[in-house]
């Protein structure tokens, strides 16, 4: 019995091989993942917020405001948490947008809006989960690089949306779904409490579980994780299941928000997700990461959207905007990340 | 020729205008049978129906991507299937330039007697047009125009700046009926960088300041419901009093309307664009914002196929003193409301 009672570490824990340490201690697990990195993100997102609030002070720290930031960052935010998870393992997921149509539409068609709710959304869910898993698979049974695999289903699941829509947008008319997914709890829209679930989940996964620390093993020593006794092939599925399972969750967000499913919908959510991950200073090669940078990422960019019309400003000039925050950020990282390595 | 896309925009021949209108009515009273459902399509028919000498027409259009060219495509087919004198030849409709231009040789090739083309890219597909005139074949242009008319023999097309003149006009219509003195007015356009969007967001704003009012909080989405949704969104944020919107399309409208149901705004009245049948049963049914929309409608292609045919039997339009039919055919943005929405719904597409 080579186990510790006392370990804080949950029972399920795989039994110590010998080599266990070295992926074990590259998971910063030890570690609140707040530091200088994620400070100085937190810092532009208080900026911003100032901005906003300095040049319409009547209308941006305002309930009708905050809610409409948060309910829009929902979907790419429950989608940005799923890349997080397929960037700590060390892939990326080109998908998702794709994802999300697919998702969308296969729930608003097919009929399933006359069976209910119900089938509405476990439709959303099995279709986000059944995409992911196929990703995930080909990738690690398959050993197609995550790139190829995931351009694959970018291409595949946005065709599938639009030959089931036919190209049309299909209008909800399901009036259950629309009166919960479009109302509030306790006086907060049940959008932001779905985002709000999804991020403590998946946060408590990532940081808290087996799952979470053998992400991190998987993305930071490939090999080290397999000598280690993680059944890498099985968990790197997994994973991409795991950011299906997000989309699917983001496109009943979406088709509640629009009130329609379109084979239109969650276009460039993957650049956006990639771009809110990586600010969120989790490395694109794999082994750390944070669902909280994650979280202030997305957050940046809605509220940098939000500023912009608040002041009736030209979109164009929003994506220049965005371009150079990803690149300060990024730098912002690149320098503490230097400055910490030499102490 | 310099500028032959804006000047065959702007041009509006009187010979056009009564045709669209007379395509239009014609329309109303067509003898479409119901069952062509789930759309109803937009047809046209008068005295030149009758059986005439026959015609093979040619057809290519871009991929039905979205609801207005999908009905573009359907109502071509359906006004051709009206014509017992008609043989239609549609190509796979594509995206891809090159495609197109080849689906078009291949057209000319078969001899068809007119080919109507619907290019992906009205520069791109110029010589192709061209090509088919030097054969000796008619080209009806449909709404995206060529490079210049050597290329085609009628065009026939909507018109993007009088869209947004006639929903400026409505708009300052009904706030000055109302009494409202300094109105704020929004805009949703679609994507920005189109000429088209440009074009209507022109007129738009032409039409208010004739009316001594200005354009308020304005976003560009990218014609689907859920950047309607989103930028609407944070509009309605911006505005907490706004008097009318104008929203440039009608698909983007429907995520347009659900943020303004989610911000539980009514104190403003909506107007859309383009004409399609969710709006337009919203208008009929009057019970929210949206009061109006401004046709920009695939009917279009149906008048092409009437055209198309008429050239192939070498036959004027009977109401005209014309002995040929007119070079550019414009057809009419009209403003579509609660009082005349029935006249109109056979025109309404599926988004």
């Amino acid at each position: 019995m080579t186990k510790d009672p006392s370990s804080v570490l949950p029972e399920a824990t795989q039994a110590p091989p010998p080599r266990a340490a070295p992926p074990a201690a590259k998971a910063p697990r030890g570690r609140f993942p707040v530091d200088a990195r994620l400070a100085g993100l937190f810092g532009v997102f208080v900026l911003l917020c100032l901005v906003g609030w300095l040049t319409r002070p009547d209308a941006f720290f305002t309930e009708g405001n905050l809610s409409t930031v948060l309910r829009l960052a929902a979907a790419i935010g429950v989608v940005s948490v799923g890349m997080t998870f397929v960037i700590i393992s060390g892939g990326i997921d080109l998908s998702v947008g794709s994802m999300v149509a697919l998702s969308s539409v296969w729930m608003t068609t097919l009929a399933t809006q006359s069976f209910g709710p119900v089938v509405m959304v476990v439709c959303a869910l099995a279709v986000g989960l059944v995409c992911g898993l196929i990703n995930g698979v080909l990738v690690s049974y398959g050993r197609v690089v995550p790139f190829i695999a995931t351009l694959a289903m970018y291409a595949s699941a946005r065709g599938l949306a639009e030959r089931i829509s036919g190209r049309n947008t299909q209008v909800v008319r399901q009036a259950d779904f629309l009166a919960f997914f479009r109302g509030d709890f306790l006086g907060i829209p049940v959008l932001i409490w779905m985002f709000a679930l999804v991020f403590v989940v998946g946060w408590i996964l990532l940081n808290r579980t087996t799952f979470g620390r053998r992400t991190f093993a998987v993305g930071g020593n490939t090999e080290a994780a397999r000598l280690a006794g993680i059944n890498v092939k099985r968990h790197t599925a997994l994973v991409y299941g795991v950011a299906g399972l997000c989309c699917g969750i983001a496109a009943i967000m979406v088709v509640a928000r629009t009130t329609s499913g379109a084979s239109t919908n969650g276009l460039y959510y993957e650049l956006d997700a990639i771009a809110a991950v990586v600010i969120g200073g989790t490395l694109l090669s794999g082994g750390r990461g944070t669902l909280i940078g994650t979280l202030i990422g997305v957050l940046i960019f809605t509220v940098l959207g939000n500023i912009f019309t608040l002041n009736n400003l030209d979109t164009d000039i929003q994506n220049i905007a965005k371009g150079a925050i990803i690149v300060l950020a990024v730098l912002l990282q690149f320098r503490t990340n230097r400055a910490r390595k030499s102490t | 020729m310099s500028g032959p896309s804006s000047l065959a925009r702007r041009r509006f021949l009187t010979g056009g205008a009564a045709v669209g209108a007379g395509a239009l009515l014609a329309a109303c009273t067509s003898n479409e049978s119901p069952q062509s459902a789930p759309q109803a399509v937009a047809g046209a028919a008068g005295q030149n129906a009758q059986p005439g000498k026959h015609v093979t027409i040619g057809f290519s259009a871009p991929a039905a991507d979205h609801g207005w060219m999908a009905a573009m495509t359907k109502n071509a087919r359906a006004q051709a299937g009206q014509f017992s004198d008609v043989t239609f030849t549609a190509t796979e409709g594509t995206n891809d330039v090159n495609q197109q231009i080849a689906q078009v040789e291949t057209l000319i090739n078969q001899k068809v007697d007119v080919l109507v083309i619907l290019p992906f890219d009205g520069k791109a597909l110029t010589a192709a047009g061209q090509a088919a005139t030097d054969r000796g074949i008619p080209v009806v242009n449909v709404d995206r125009v060529f490079d210049t008319p050597l290329a085609y023999r009628t065009w026939i097309g909507g018109d993007n700046y009088r869209m947004g003149v006639n929903a400026g006009n409505y708009i300052a219509g009904e706030l000055k009926k109302k009494g409202v003195s300094n109105p704020v007015i929004g805009e949703v356009a679609g994507i920005d960088s189109l000429p088209l969007t440009k074009e209507r967001s022109q007129g738009f704003r032409d039409a208010l300041a004739k009316n001594g009012f200005t354009v308020g909080p304005r976003v560009s989405a990218q014609f689907t419901p859920e950047s309607g949704e989103q930028m609407t969104s944070n509009l309605l944020q911006s505005a907490s009093k706004l008097d009318a919107l104008w929203n440039h399309d009608d698909d983007q409208g429907i995520g347009v309307l659900a943020a303004i149901d989610n911000a539980r705004r009514n104190d403003f009245f909506m107007v859309g664009g383009a004409g399609s049948r969710n709006m337009m049963d919203l208008i009929k049914a009057d019970s929210g914002v949206m009061k109006a929309t401004v046709l920009y409608s695939p009917s279009m292609a149906s008048s092409a196929i009437a055209l198309a045919r008429l050239l192939g039997q070498a036959k004027g339009i009977g109401d005209l003193a014309e002995h040929e039919i007119p070079a550019n055919v414009t057809t009419f943005s009209a403003v579509v409301t609660k009082e005349n929405v029935d006249s109109y719904a056979d025109v309404a597409f599926d988004s």
